[in-house]
């Protein structure tokens, strides 16, 4: 059994930069490189794109990580694990033996790690929504897509079989680092103080950047280095579960106390109850304590036992949405758009227009707070109006009406946008743990 | 004084669900943040921009707290109308919020 493990962060997002994780992998003398690929919506999204195609519905740049980072990772003998496999993994695992084949890579043993779909097994008559309370019937004929957070189990079984790449559909993101480190030093999956330091872990590296500097620099007060080459994190663990974060020696960003509690606490609720499939970790009593530049040790976190419930993605069919945008300037710029709005909420009501939702926003003076900070009239405002309707059609009048405040609207607007988007939305549902089995299959290259 | 010159803050989004963090920079300065930055003083300055509860929750070995607000994103990231739909700008808004600290 090794002493330490080091796993590596190599993506926050899905469209996140791919040279971080190269030089990870490269200089990081990792045992692992973990990419999160997978938000909440993705899947559906995903899911769409499986049914026009069956070869597809897998993330969109697995093509290009697995051609930047397969040589690297067997060259420095790295396991790659991802849910990139999205709502299709076997796909995903194809397409990834063959990019190994195509680079000369031999006997690399792939896994797609599945059973996260559980549209089968959705029970219109007694689950409810946990977002609006309302019955899962009410979303019926619009469902395109419900998957269940899996846990560590499918991960470890690829694990134990030797496998060299790891492709998941939905898991608990946490889970993708919970897993190896579990195999590693032959954690119980009953021991939750355990699994919840390995949970602190994972919940701290899913964002890449994100602990390292990204997304903290303020302009003013917080100030981080060279963001234009963020390194993404290494955590190093140990079989009691002591771990510090750390980037490479040579890139940029920096890794404090500080840009690690606002990781911790990003989408967490009750911090003493975060919910995962396999524990519910208690991250109340974290501390952090900066050993190195760059080096941060966690001590504190912990588990309890969990419900026997996973949460569901359920993805359906919302409606669209009509965005749709134009500039006024100069004197009397927020009188004019002002203007522009009373007159669309006029033309809305006089065409009968069936929209269910419409918000109109002042770019540069209401559109992220609607109660001004201070008080300074603005030298430009952009008008935006979003609304959202059951058919194509009205969102693409409403956009159309705005484009005509052109030649019918106030003096000098200018550069008029305009995009309607079909909606997918997601809510959960809970599903009994015992009802879904995570399976795996294996390809090799 | 603002809340900005004693903390530091991200906002997460779950649904329709955000949380926003408040980290003191000083940990010495937790105690006076704990008694200025409540969920009802939180609820009053977000206003109109939030429906739903706000429930805060303590962190004082990271001399930080986390305000949990609901109904927050008209609808949450999937569906909703908003320019920012993740609410990820309301975290430089409750930082402008008016301390006002007793000497």
């Amino acid at each position: 059994m090794k002493k330490t493990i080091r796993i590596g962060s190599g993506a926050g997002y899905s469209g996140d930069r791919i040279e971080p994780a190269m030089d990870l992998i490269q200089k990081g003398d990792l045992d692992y490189i973990v990419f999160e690929c997978l938000a909440e919506r993705t899947i559906a999204l995903a899911q769409l794109q499986k049914m026009q195609n069956k070869e597809l519905g897998y993330d969109p740049l697995l093509g290009d990580r697995m051609k930047a980072c397969l040589p690297l990772c067997i060259s420095k003998k790295v396991k790659l694990i991802s849910n990139m496999g999205a709502a299709n993994p076997i796909a995903a695992a194809k397409k990834t033996a063959k990019i190994a084949s195509e680079l000369g890579l031999k006997s690399i043993k792939i896994a797609a790690v599945f059973g996260d779909d559980v549209q089968s097994l959705l029970d219109f008559e007694t689950q409810t929504l946990l977002e609006s309370g309302e019955s899962l019937s009410v979303l019926d004929d619009k469902i395109i897509s419900a998957n269940a957070y899996l846990g560590v189990e499918g991960i470890l079984s690829a694990l134990t079989d030797g496998a060299d790449i790891i492709l998941t559909g939905r898991v608990a993101d946490p889970a993708l680092f919970l897993a190896p480190i579990i195999h590693e030093f032959s954690w119980s999956l009953g021991n939750y103080p355990l699994l919840g330091k390995g949970t602190a872990l994972g919940h701290l590296m899913e964002c890449a950047g994100q602990v390292c500097g990204g997304y903290f620099a303020d302009g003013a007060k917080k100030q981080v280095p060279d963001l234009a080459n963020l390194g993404f994190p290494i955590a190093e663990i140990n079989k009691e579960g002591s771990f510090f974060i750390t980037k490479l020696k040579d890139s940029g960003g920096m890794v404090t106390p500080a840009t690690c509690k606002e990781q911790l606490l990003y989408e967490v609720h009750d911090p003493s109850e975060y919910l995962t499939p396999n524990v519910i970790a208690d991250f109340s009593s974290i501390s952090f304590k900066e050993i190195e530049k760059d080096k941060v040790e966690v001590s504190g976190a912990s588990g309890k036992p969990l419900t026997g419930k996973l949460k569901v993605s359920v993805g359906y069919h919302d409606g669209y949405m009509a965005d749709t945008q134009i500039s006024y300037g100069g004197s009397y710029a927020l009188e004019r758009a002002k203007l522009a709005i009373e007159i669309i909420k006029e033309r809305i009501q006089s065409i009968d227009f069936d929209v269910e939702d419409i918000l109109f926003d002042l770019i540069g003076v209401d559109s992220l707070f609607k109660e001004k900070i201070a008080n300074m009239p603005p030298t430009e405002v952009r008008l935006r109006v979003a609304a959202k309707t059951k058919d194509r059609k009205e969102a693409v009048q409403l956009v159309n009406e705005v484009e005509t405040l052109y030649t019918n609207g106030p003096a000098a607007g200018g550069g008029v946008s305009k995009t309607v988007t079909e909606i997918v939305a997601i809510q959960s549902v809970l599903i009994d743990k015992n009802r879904v089995t995570p399976i795996v299959e294996y390809f090799e290259s | 004084m603002k809340l900005k010159d004693l903390a530091h803050s991200r906002t997460g989004d779950k649904g329709d669900i955000i949380n926003i963090s408040v980290i003191a920079f000083d940990e010495k300065n937790y105690q006076t943040l704990q008694k200025l930055v409540t969920a009802t003083s939180v609820k009053k300055f977000l206003g109109e921009m939030v429906l739903g509860e706000v429930i805060r929750y303590e962190l004082p070995n990271l001399g930080a707290m986390n305000f949990v607000i609901h109904k927050a994103l008209r609808g949450g990231v999937t569906r909703s109308l908003r320019l920012d739909k993740h609410g990820k700008t309301l975290s430089s808004y409750l930082l402008e919020m008016p301390l006002e600290i007793k000497n």
